[in-house]
């Protein structure tokens, strides 16, 4: 038997794959994948409540569903606008690398 | 869904995002990455969200996958394989997010609903697509129209960071 935790747990374990990968890669590509694999963790434990909270018509809780197609479109915009830093970036340094990018470090 | 099914998809999705994360190839991540994301969409489509499985495949393992290939190959990519691995970075990062996982963990084991199966669901005389957009245009209408927006400053964004500098 599925229980709610099961797909909890996936999730958590999917999202700190994601916060191992933005804190121990140093490329900038693989950091922006990592970020989406955080969202979609999140996407995950999103639809697994909808799921669990049947409303009174005996149907999913829809609003957690509308809610993940938003962060589904904000996640579209934001590796959009990232890549394209990314292309800006390499066109200035010649780098994806962020241990080469130390301007502003103290 | 059977439960072996949920465990085969799952272990998938996890082993291939494990993969994104440890390879030292761009290219490889990128394909890892399509991989976790269709045993994703899968555990959407078991959890009887069927339009969200679907826009999982078109949106991520399409559209953003397509840009970050291209985005790689664009750039150099061969590049990082000489460069040798920071460890103290390694061992701080891998530790913070162990952390995190045992918090959470911790955390669900004390919700109480987290034990209940998913309960039975109704027969809907209307699909899953239809009780979605019939939500997003009456109760969600101002939200939706902003998330358009965003698109377009989005779009205007990139053309405008990824234009040459006129000399």
């Amino acid at each position: 038997m599925i229980t709610l935790g099961d797909y909890l747990v996936v999730s958590a374990i999917l999202f700190a794959i994601g916060l191992a990968g933005v804190m121990l890669r140093r490329n900038l590509i693989v950091i922006l994948m990592s970020l989406e694999l955080m969202l979609n963790a999140a996407n995950l434990s999103l639809v697994a409540f909808s799921r669990f909270r049947i409303g009174g018509n005996g149907l999913p809780d829809y609003n957690a569903e509308v809610l993940v197609f938003f962060v589904i479109t904000v996640a579209a915009a934001e590796v959009a606008v990232g890549l394209a830093l990314l292309v800006a970036l390499y066109r200035a340094r010649q780098t994806t690398d962020v241990d080469d990018l130390t301007s502003l470090k103290f | 869904m059977p439960p072996f099914l949920f465990w085969i998809f799952a272990v998938l999705m996890l082993t291939f995002g494990a993969a994104v994360v440890l390879n030292r190839n761009p290219v490889a991540s990128a394909l890892c990455l399509v991989v976790s994301f269709l045993g994703l969409a899968a555990l959407f489509m078991s959890l009887d969200a069927f339009f969200v499985g679907i826009i999982q495949v078109l949106i991520y393992a399409g559209a953003v996958m397509v840009l970050f290939l291209f985005i790689i190959m664009l750039l150099d990519i061969r590049a990082e394989e000489r460069r040798r691995i920071n460890w103290l970075g390694v061992i701080g990062g891998t530790a913070v997010a162990v952390i995190l996982l045992i918090q959470i963990c911790v955390v669900i084991a004390h919700f109480r609903s987290a034990g209940q199966a998913f309960p039975p669901l109704a027969r809907s005389t209307t699909d899953d697509v239809w009780n979605i957009g019939q939500l997003l245009f009456t109760n969600y209408t101002l939200p939706f129209q902003i998330i358009g927006v965003l698109v377009l400053v989005a779009t205007i964004g990139v053309v405008l960071l990824s234009r040459r500098e006129p000399r």
